[in-house]
Parts: structure tokens; sequence; C-alpha cells
């Protein structure tokens, strides 16, 4: 184990807090595996044996699970993680050729990282935007009705150093470590932020409203 | 013509939609107040009156899942929330959460209270931060104003809720395989029985709900059994997200009691883009067999749909105009499979490994005369020999497209090629793409 005091001694508060929210010690593997990926970016062999410790398992047994699922990063990832949808109905939308687009642009294929360490490119499954195909996620925040166009200034930004805002979802994508210490069950303070409302989400309300419906209270 | 019933819904443009204060504003935690003086039991009595059935794609009656537990024995019992929507197609329960947690919470509150369950749990995919935030929120609000926690609303029900996110597996969504991820496992699914009812969570009896069927047991306390029934078919009762996606004019969540028909749906939302012709579409997401145009009058009820050959499942309507090549289509749904399947069981490791090689050298023009019989015989040995319903889903999509299209796979196969044009289906045009220099400017 390799942690440093300061960051060891966190990082056991916190998985004390997550360990708290279970019943049985093993249900806090996900979140803690999330956890150690907010420091060290991703599924780390240090994160596997802390995991292990944690919930009193080998880690041969934190490894196996580790792998089972594909946000659990085996090397480290870009600081953002861009996923395009090349699921069919994205796909047959426009993802295929937005996705062409963006790993020419980055240089990368599936599942690979730029050499700068910003992009980590992936293709995705379906993310539940389908109303909003083409869909792009970075850091696991809603880039909805993707154009190539569209998806090259965000990967540029990134590229560049600039702040990037999803179209659903926060002001800003937080970079990859702080996005896993949310999903590792820590509130960041930022769940009022919007981007306002997509017109997808609300298209049958309007469509009830013209109907003549009225809220019923 | 069947009106839309926004219920779910109804709260979703409103200021800062997703606080307590939006919802109590309307109303909110109220059905909370009134379940919590009634006798579980008489709860559990009335969803199953109201004939709500699961809308996580099975249709299950909820109320009799509810039934199901064993008698109380003193020691925990859960309930688990179905967060882990991912069936391709499905974007209903994102959006509920994203604008209205709370609705979520107290269908939480309720049921836990009729189910005898002190610990529940919701298990929301991993790929949505800013749902999770939300969710996380709004548990936290719900503490914080006496929703949740010790004594509720002074009636003595203790319930605490986690919220827990999942990290990219779509066997997740399968109830067994999500009590074992919840455990900190594998996602893989269980062998039934036992059922979670009797053994689900840490071995208890547990109750697992997807997420809209939850969230719809407060308009059914609060405005009562009839009220729901009212809207509905004989046996497919009260309201449902219908989820329009694809080369649809207005795509979007349109919810509507069910039995309204794609016709109908097709009319509010503008028809098909530029006017084309429907081609395909799924009623429920892409595990549900193909429908055609033939199908605009099938009312979407779970026994109409059935009936019609496929299944009404999460109401997931995808719609693809007559420039989508069906074979394209149906090999991107399986290399999904084949990307998803947990790898338990052999018919599904093995049989959606060979359907996607399959489909892939038929898509590139590679594919030969004894291929399309190779596929049906493949889903034969998956269909019903499958661990769960995931290997089950994966043969929906070949054998109903080979159905309705064989024509347009044998043309692959005699042309050695992919008869269509992809770029004609996409929402804008390949040729206009800037070239990557050009998209600086």
């Amino acid at each position: 184990m390799t942690y440093d005091g300061e960051t060891l001694a966190q990082l056991e508060k916190d998985a004390a807090a997550i360990l708290g929210r279970y019943p049985v010690a093993r249900s806090a593997l996900l979140p803690l595996l999330h956890l150690v990926q907010s420091v060290d970016g991703y599924v780390s062999p240090d994160g596997i044996a802390f995991c292990a410790r944690q919930v009193d398992l080998t880690s041969a047994e934190v490894s196996a699970v580790a792998t089972f699922y594909t946000q659990y990063k085996r090397r480290p990832n870009g600081e953002y993680q861009v996923g395009v949808c090349t699921n069919t109905l994205c796909a047959v939308m426009g993802g295929d050729e937005i996705w062409r687009q963006l790993s020419e642009r980055c240089g990368v294929g599936h599942d690979e990282t730029t050499a700068d360490g910003r992009v980590t490119l992936e293709r995705i499954e379906c993310n539940a935007a389908c109303d909003y195909a083409p869909v792009m996620m970075v850091n696991w925040e809603f880039f909805d009705n993707m154009t190539p166009e569209r998806a090259l200034r965000v990967v540029d930004d990134i590229l560049e150093g600039r702040d990037v805002k999803p179209t659903r979802g926060s002001a800003k994508v937080a970079p990859f470590k702080e996005m896993s210490r949310v999903l590792a069950g820590f509130e960041d303070g930022r769940a009022d932020e919007d981007q306002g409302l997509g017109e997808p989400t609300v298209v049958g309300l309007k469509a009830a409203r013209e109907q003549g419906w009225e809220e019923s209270k | 013509m069947t009106d839309l019933t926004p219920v779910l819904s109804a709260t979703w443009d409103a200021e800062q939609s997703w606080k307590l204060s939006t919802y109590t504003d309307h109303g909110g935690y109220g059905a909370l107040t009134k379940a919590l003086g009634m006798e579980p039991a008489d709860l559990i009595a009335a969803v199953k009156d109201s004939g709500l059935r699961g809308r996580g794609g099975a249709g299950f009656p909820t109320g009799m899942k509810w039934g199901f537990l064993p008698p109380d024995d003193g020691l925990p019992r859960y309930l688990v929330v179905n967060a882990d929507e991912s069936e391709p197609g499905t974007c209903k329960d994102i959006p509920t959460m994203l604008s209205a947690p709370h609705l979520l919470v107290e269908g939480v509150a309720i049921t836990s209270y009729a189910i005898g369950s002190n610990h529940a749990f919701i298990y929301l995919r991993g790929e949505v931060v800013h749902v999770y935030r939300r969710l996380m929120q709004a548990v936290r609000e719900a503490y914080e104003a006496g929703h949740l926690g010790k004594d509720i609303h002074g009636s003595g029900f203790d319930l605490d809720v986690t919220v827990h996110a999942g990290a990219g597996a779509y066997i997740c969504g399968e109830e067994t395989a999500l009590l074992d991820s919840l455990e900190g496992r594998r996602g893989q699914p269980r062998l039934k029985p036992p059922f979670p009812a009797v053994e689900g969570l840490y071995a208890r009896p547990t109750v697992v709900n997807n997420v809209e069927s939850i969230a719809s047991v407060p308009s059914i306390v609060g405005k009562g059994v009839e009220w729901f029934t009212a809207m509905g078919t004989e046996r497919s009762k009260g309201m449902g997200l219908f989820s329009l996606s694809g080369h649809v004019a207005k795509p979007g969540q349109y919810e509507a009691p069910l039995g309204i028909t794609l016709r109908e749906l097709l009319e509010m939302a503008g028809g098909m883009r530029n006017g084309r012709p429907l081609k395909f579409w799924t009623p429920g997401g892409s595990s549900t067999p193909l429908f055609t145009d033939e199908h605009l009058d099938t009312p979407l009820d779970y026994e109409s749909v059935g009936a019609a050959g496929s299944m009404l499942g999460t109401r997931a309507l995808q719609l693809f105009d007559d420039t989508t090549c069906v074979v394209r289509a149906v090999t991107r749904w399986t290399e999904f499979y084949k990307h998803e399947s947990c790898g338990k069981c052999t018919p599904c490791r093995e049989g959606t490994f060979w359907l996607a090689q399959i489909l892939e050298r038929i898509e590139d023009g590679h594919g030969t005369d004894a291929d399309i019989q190779q596929l049906l015989d493949t889903c034969e040995s998956i269909l019903g020999r499958a661990f769960c319903a995931l290997g089950d889903g994966a043969t929906s999509c070949i054998t109903s497209s080979v159905k309705l299209f064989r024509d347009e796979y044998e043309q692959h196969i005699q042309q050695g090629a992919c008869p269509f044009d992809h770029s004609a289906s996409a929402l804008f045009d390949y040729d206009s793409a800037p070239a990557p220099e050009e998209a600086h400017a």
C-alpha cells in the first residue's frame, strides 16, 4: 500500500461513511470502488487492496467484482470520459458518424486515452436518453442531440483546457475524479444546478395542455 | 382520440421541480400521511385493486408481488427500487428522477410502510451522475422534513433509504442480478426459486419494483383506486409514460392511459420525420419483437401487444423510417446483448457471441445462403434455455426481423453489401459535417 498518511486517513474516513449506509459490509464494495477511482483515477492495485481490507475480502475477490463493471477502469483514465452512444437508435440517427469523427480527431479508439491524459473515448451502450438521440456523455452528464460539429467542439474545448457544460445537468462537467466521488455517494452541493428543460422531456406535458388538461391538485 | 394524462410528469416544468418545496406545493407527501393512517394490509389491497402492473417491463401485478412476502418474523425485510434503466430505447425513469425525485421517495416511503420494511434501497445505474445528485438531495431533504427517518409523521414508523449507484452493467436490471450487485458481487442472476419475496437481499424477504411502479403509488393512494382504474383498459389499468424516439418529428415523453395506440401518439408527436413512412418499431425496448406500420392501431396495453406477437415492455417506442437498414439495426442490438451477457449460462454467453458474428458478416456483405437459417437455429437454442430473460430478449429482434424482412437479409447476401445509405437515416447530412479543421470556425 503506497497511499501517504493523509490520503489514507481521508480514504478510511470516507470508507467508514460508506460502510455505515449498509447493514452488510460487502454491499459497500461498489461505492468503495468509485471512491478509489476518485483518488487514483482508476481502480489501482492499491485501491483494490484498500477495498479488500474494508470489506474483508481477498484482492482477487475484489478484482473479480471490479472487472465485471464497465465503469471501473483498469488503466489510468482520462480526466474526461467521452462516451458516444453507438447502440442502435443513436447509431442510426448519427452516432456512428459522430464516433468516427471524434475518434479521428482524438487519434484514439474505444477505451483509449489521448496522450495528454485529457480524454478517454468510449463507445457506450444506451444511456436512457433516446428521445435526445444522438447522445454523448461526458463524465456521465448528458450531451443531447449531438452533431459531429457540436461533439467536436466539446472535445476540442476539453483538449484545450476549457470547461464544458452539458445540455441537461450541472453547470459544468466535473472532472473524472470529482465525478467518481459523487458516484461513491458523496454530495457535492451541485444538485440544484440546471440547464433548463429539454423539449422531449416536456413535449407530452405541453401537448396535454393543448388538449385542455389542467393539473388537478 | 385518447387524451394524454400527465400524472408522474405533471410537475416536470415547474420552477425547480426537483425540490421538496415544489413537490409539497403540489400536494406532495400528502399521500404518505394518508397511508400512515391506514393498515398496511389495506394499502396492499388497494394497490392490488388498482391493477397496477410492473412498469419495468415484465408487467407483473405490483400489489400481488407485495402480497407474496411471508408473514413478519420480526427480522428485516427490504424494498429495493430498480432504477437501473438500461433497456435500449427506454428513457422514462431518468427524466422522472431528474425532474421529480420526490415522487419516487414518497412512493418508497409508502411502499416500505405497506410491506413492513425499515430500510429501502434505490439502485440507480451509475452512468447518470446528475440524477444521482438529485436523488441524494431529495432523500436528504425528505429526512430533514421528517418524511424519512425515525417516527415518520409521528406514526411510529421508521425508514432509512440508501441511494446506491451501480457501475455499468445492463444485466443489473434483472432483479436477482441487481440484488447480487447490491450485495457487492458481480451482477449475475440467481436461480429462482427462491424468489426475492422469500429470499432476496441478504436472503431476507425483499420486494424489487421499478421506479415508475413505485412513483405511481402516491397517486393511487392519494387519489384513490377508482381514479386509477378509470384509466386504461380492462386488464391494463392506469397511465404510463410512452417514450417516443427515433425518426419522429417530436420525440419525447408522452404520459397516457395504457391502451393508447401508436397512431394516436404519432399524431401528437407530429408524425414521422419529413413525413417518411414508418418501417419498423419496438413497442417496449429492444428485447420486444419488432412491429411495423401494420400495428399502428394495436392498443398499447399488456394483452393487446402480447396478442399481436410482441410485449408492452417498457413502452420504449423506437421508431425507424424506410431509410433504416433493419439488418444494421438488429446487428447493433445483438452486439449489445453480446457485450452485456453476464457469462453465467452457456446458451446466452456463446449464443449471443455467434449471433453477432453471423450478423456482422451479413451486414458487411460476406453472408452466405445458410446464414439466415443459422441465425434462426441459434436463436432457437437460446430461447427458453438461457438462465434469465436477457438471452430470450436477444433473440426477439432477430427472429421478428427475419420474419418481417427476410428479403432484406437475402438482399445483403445476394448483393454482397448493405443496400442502404447509412447517412440517409442520420439527423444530419454526413456530407455537410465539417472536416476536422473547419470545426473550430
